[in-house]
């Protein structure tokens, strides 16, 4: 008798789908100095080339015009950045994130700093896609869950909920690369300033 | 400006609404000429579809003259365009195979949500159907927003009236659609169940794209006449048994393909309506259920089932021994409106193809709200009401 094949592991899957939550959570040791303690990962296939994909989320200040949530993100100089992001009653919220890891064309990873109010740190991955169909964006996201102050921040942050709100900002940044405009229902410009508060 | 309106169960009404603006820089701005009731807006109106809000402005099938447009339409001011029901890119992958409803970035992000959650991926935008498919404003008004009109709307000739085009943003393509996913070969017998507006194109279509034979089903009068008109046989449900007839119609063999222009009563896209239909149970005990079931039992062995009918969720003893057994084809789906404008603009310039004839009804905005109750309840006779804003109530016919 040969191998039991019932000893052999079928792990192609992302672990990010397993349903064992301690092996999802395996997804985690892909960002170097991890913050937080849940994890989201989504892919998105966008047809455009790896390079260019890469190029637009690299600039990092530009990540508002498909971050709903965020206002501005400012280089300060090194890999340091500050993030200002939406927070309720017209309020924001500051951290200061370092780069961590950055090949051109591949990878891009975050972590914010020590003292930051709201812990997270994620990473953005470029693949080409199979068949020439573009490129396949992974975002994976860890974050502290929610608790007081900073807890209504991180609401508003992910929309309640962070596999949603990275799930959205990930096809708004496909509409984004593919289309040159993020799609709206808006129908004059001030329902779409609205749709943007 | 003035636009139809929705506010509930049979209430929609004409109402003074803020002018559509520039918002994208592909978008372009129409002032509608002429805009159609669709069956599908009777959804709506009986409130069988979720997600309306009070105050969204209805209608998908509209065309109109270009007055405004962003840095990145093509479209010129002053040309006249007939605009596609389906909000789609033109860029995506599936926009570049033509799968235009299949459309990735049609919808805007946080609107894709349900539909994801209802059917796996999320579908192409539409315009003025709820907020599931977008949230845009319909045609049913003197302006439109249009995105992506650098692909969506065909530009149309001077001299070609409104009343010949107007059917190229929906039922004229999918019509035709249906026709060409049944897989037409010479000396074949179609069937079509429904002669609404979907199904009387579906048999001239079908002629069209060789059929010898089209037999055309449904109980009004008035829309077998119609079908007839085009060298359709008639069967007549309310009288006559069909599959039965279908049968002896064809030499005991069946149709060689079967195109079902019904759908459900309640139909929709939406996983709400699948909750109602199951708690509705009436609906299953309905004819109109009835008609995928009895193409796939009448469809001769090998033979092809077109489905342009729009169902919303699971369907009840849906006869999948028989759709195996037989080895039949089933294709169906939202029309892909941008793939068959330029052929069919030109089929109608070159008069092969023939759409005034459906319009029963032609009325000003003012009066959309009739026309919404006419089309409602008289569907012999009302087969299409056609909305002319700035119409002068002496030409209403
Ligand atoms: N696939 C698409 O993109 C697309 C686009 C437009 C419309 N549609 C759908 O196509 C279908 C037809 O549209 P329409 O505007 O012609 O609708 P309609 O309501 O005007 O016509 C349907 C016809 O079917 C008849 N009918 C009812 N039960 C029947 C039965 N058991 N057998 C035979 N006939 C029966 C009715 O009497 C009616 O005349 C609808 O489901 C609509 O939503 C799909
Ligand atoms: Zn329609
Ligand atoms: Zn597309």
């Amino acid at each position: 008798m040969g191998t039991d094949l019932t000893d052999i592991q079928h792990r192609d899957a992302p672990v990010t789908t397993s349903k064992d939550s301690d092996r999802a959570a395996a997804a985690a040791e892909e960002i170097r100095a991890p913050k937080g303690d849940s994890l989201v990962g989504k892919t998105v296939t966008i047809n455009r080339p790896r390079q260019e994909l890469y190029d637009y989320w690299r600039a990092l200040a530009q990540l508002p015009e498909f971050m709903e949530n965020v206002e501005r993100v400012e280089p300060m100089g090194g890999n340091r950045y500050r993030w200002t992001v939406k927070a309720p009653a017209g309020r924001t919220v500051e951290w200061v994130a370092a780069v961590t890891e950055d090949r051109p064309g591949a990878v891009i990873a975050w972590t914010s700093e020590e003292d930051a109010d709201v812990a997270n740190s994620g990473r953005v991955e470029f693949r080409d896609a199979p068949g020439g169909r573009g490129t396949w964006v992974t975002a994976t996201l860890l974050y502290d869950p929610p608790a007081g102050i900073v807890g209504k921040v991180i609401a508003k942050l992910f929309q309640r909920e962070p596999a949603i709100q990275v799930r959205r900002d990930l096809r708004r940044f496909k509409q984004l690369m593919e289309t040159g405009e993020v799609a709206t229902g808006a129908w004059t410009q001030a329902q779409r300033a609205e749709e943007m508060n | 400006m003035r636009a139809l309106t929705w506010h509930g169960k049979h209430d929609v009404r004409v109402d003074s609404v803020p002018d559509p603006e520039i918002v994208n820089p592909r978008d372009a701005i129409i002032r509608i000429t002429s805009t159609a009731i669709c069956g599908s807006d009777l959804h709506l109106y009986d409130g069988y579809i979720p997600s309306m809000k009070a105050g969204d402005i209805l209608g998908h099938e509209f065309m109109g003259e270009v007055v405004e447009t962003g840095s990145g339409s093509t479209l010129r001011k002053g040309q006249r365009v007939v605009v596609p029901f389906t909000i789609s890119c033109g860029s995506c992958f599936h926009c570049s195979k033509h799968q235009y409803s299949a459309c990735d970035n049609g919808l805007p992000a946080d609107n894709q949500d349900i539909a994801q959650a209802a059917y796996g991926q999320p579908m192409a935008g539409l315009f003025g159907y709820s907020h599931m498919t977008g949230g845009y404003a319909g045609g049913q008004a003197e302006y439109v927003r249009v995105p992506f009109s650098d692909v969506g709307p065909i530009v149309i000739p001077d001299g070609v009236e409104d009343d010949k085009v107007l059917f190229l943003s929906d039922i004229l393509p999918t019509g035709w659609q249906a026709a060409e996913y049944a897989q037409i070969e010479p000396g074949d017998t179609v069937a079509v169940w429904g002669c609404g507006p979907v199904g009387l194109f579906a048999v001239q279509s079908a002629f069209l794209m060789g059929a010898e034979r089209v037999i055309a089903i449904d109980h009004f009068p008035h829309r077998l006449e119609l079908a007839k008109r085009f060298g359709a046989e008639t069967i007549n449900f309310e009288e006559t048994k069909t599959y039965e007839a279908l049968l002896e119609m064809t030499g005991g063999i069946g149709p060689d393909a079967c195109i079902d222009a019904v759908g459900l009563e309640a139909h929709g896209f939406f996983a709400d309506n699948v909750w109602d239909q199951i708690k509705v149970s009436t609906f299953t005990g309905t004819d109109r259920t009835h008609s995928i079931r009895q193409a796939i039992l009448a469809c001769r062995k090998g033979g092809r089932v077109s489905m342009p009918a729009v169902y919303g969720g699971f369907v009840d003893k849906f006869p999948l021994g028989a759709f195996m057994e037989k080895g039949l084809t089933l294709k169906t789906g939202q029309t892909h409106v941008q793939h068959y404008l330029p052929g069919l603009l030109n089929a109608i310039m070159e008069g092969k193809i023939d759409t005034t004839f459906l319009i029963s009804h032609r009325m000003p905005l003012e009066q959309a709200a009739e026309g919404y109750r006419m089309f409602h309840d008289k569907q012999n006779e009302v087969t299409k009401v056609v909305l002319k804003p700035g119409m002068d109530l002496s030409q209403a016919a």
